[in-house]
């Protein structure tokens, strides 16, 4: 049977009619058209779905849509303000953070998180962080310079 | 994925009698980083999921009187993060630190992970050397059962019809005890543990005899498996080298590993001795040091 749910998309409120087996990924890519947010392995692993909900990196290919009702998702779209990018957007392009592109709006996600938390993380915490987020072609290195330079033009 | 109808009762006596009313038809869910895998997969198809997420009485996480109280969703990350669990109960908040990633802590639950009853999972031999019990609730009452009885087989925990489990009771870590948790991941960083090794350990004062020892492991067989033998072949001895590798020993006959991906059962059932050994080794380490 079809809820309503009430959703805070990257800052704008989302009133919406959804089956309860509409997973947040889907929710973001076909009913509001947010198609930077990435599905890879669909079972949590790979980290290329990571939003950020109620400000926490959580994996939106395994979360229905409707146990978000009520809470505030920024997703990759959201993180561009007045059309200047983001830092981490910035850094991933300035430092070389990706190649093929698909798990990159996730390692964003997940980097902001760890930056909203911990503004300045040693390269230690990035890497204990980071470890859910999986590329596979960059390779970490170049992902890893850019969340350092990241954290340090925010200081 | 399957199609399922959803409710999210915001108080638990209000879930409790959804549950009864929808019997076998009804699935309980709380992060759902369990649940909506096992759904996407068919491997279980409710016609109903009732969600816990909206129930305050369940996301209560307190010490009162030296006794740790989770309520049911409390997240993993929570666990990791609060300053009372990483101060008394050290080996809570490190063993909730190694499962899975960031992302799947913030969203999977204590109790859901309990649940759940996988027995690869990190928390419940922490749990088990720590003496913890689990609480359920159904429209009849609420009962305790201690943890190292409620995994009864894969998959399968002693949660009845009906009951919701709405907290984790947690003694104590004994004062001046040392404790370690060892996971072995020769895979990678956020896969189950091959072998999983939780354990608490006192000295007499000022000694290096063990007074007191609890030992539990995990991925060692189709529940979490408490090592009494280790325990009784530790307590009162002198903790020498020769001593610890014994003790160890024991674990030997106790596991029932499954042979898979991660290793063959001979294999798991060696690790298991040695991981026994090495936990053993760093919580007596701690229990010296003090830290």
């Amino acid at each position: 049977m079809e809820q309503t749910i009430h959703l805070r998309v990257n800052g704008e409120a989302h009133e919406l009619t959804v089956r309860p087996r509409r997973l947040l990924v889907d929710l973001l890519r076909y009913d509001l058209g947010l198609t930077g947010t990435k599905e890879g392995c669909s079972v949590g692993v790979c980290g290329a779905c990571t939003v950020l909900l109620d400000g926490k990196n959580v994996a939106s290919c395994i979360l229905p849509a409707v146990m978000a009702d009520g809470a505030e998702i920024t997703t990759i779209e959201g993180l561009a303000q007045d059309g200047r990018l983001h830092p981490l957007q910035q850094a991933f392009i300035d430092y070389g953070g990706f190649q093929c592109g698909i798990c990159t709006p996730g390692q964003i996600m997940a980097a902001k998180a760890l930056l909203d938390t911990n503004p300045h993380p040693t390269e230690d915490e990035i890497k204990e962080w980071m470890m859910g987020n999986l590329c596979r072609c960059t390779g970490y290195y170049k992902i890893l310079d850019s969340i350092k330079a990241a954290a340090g033009s925010e200081a | 994925m399957i199609d399922f109808d959803y409710q999210a009762p915001t108080s638990l006596d209000e879930a409790l009698s959804v549950l009864q009313q929808r019997g076998d038809d009804a699935r309980v869910i709380a992060g759902g980083t369990a649940l909506v895998i096992l759904m996407k997969q068919r491997l279980v198809r409710p016609e109903l999921v009732v969600s816990l997420r909206r129930v305050p009485e369940l996301q209560r996480l307190a010490a009162d009187n030296g006794t740790l109280h989770i309520g049911a969703t409390v997240t993993h990350r929570a666990m990791e993060t609060d300053a009372a669990v990483r101060q008394r109960w050290p080996l809570l908040a490190e063993t909730f630190s190694r499962v899975a990633t960031v992302r799947i802590r913030n969203m999977a639950t204590v109790g859901g992970g309990i649940a759940h009853g996988d027995p690869n999972q990190d928390p419940p031999p922490a749990l088990i050397a720590l003496d913890a019990r689990v609480r359920l609730r159904s429209s009849q009452g609420d009962r305790e059962v201690p943890m190292q009885d409620f995994f009864l087989d894969y998959y399968e925990t002693d949660i009845r019809p009906g009951e919701v489990l709405t907290e984790v009771v947690v003694p104590a870590q004994p004062a001046g005890a040392g404790w370690a948790y060892t996971k072995f991941l020769p895979r990678t960083a956020d896969d189950y543990a091959t072998v999983s090794v939780a354990c608490v350990v006192s000295l007499e004062d000022g000694s290096n005899r063990c007074r007191e020892a609890r030992v539990a492991l995990g991925s060692a067989g189709t529940t979490p498996i408490r090592a009494e033998a280790v325990e009784a072949a530790l307590r009162g001895q002198e903790l020498t080298p020769q001593r610890l590798r014994e003790a160890a020993q024991q674990v030997e006959g106790l596991v029932d590993p499954i042979s898979d991906f991660r290793g063959s059962s001979e294999y798991k059932r060696e690790m298991a001795v040695v991981w026994t050994r090495r936990a053993l080794e760093q919580a007596i380490e701690r229990a010296r040091s003090g830290s």
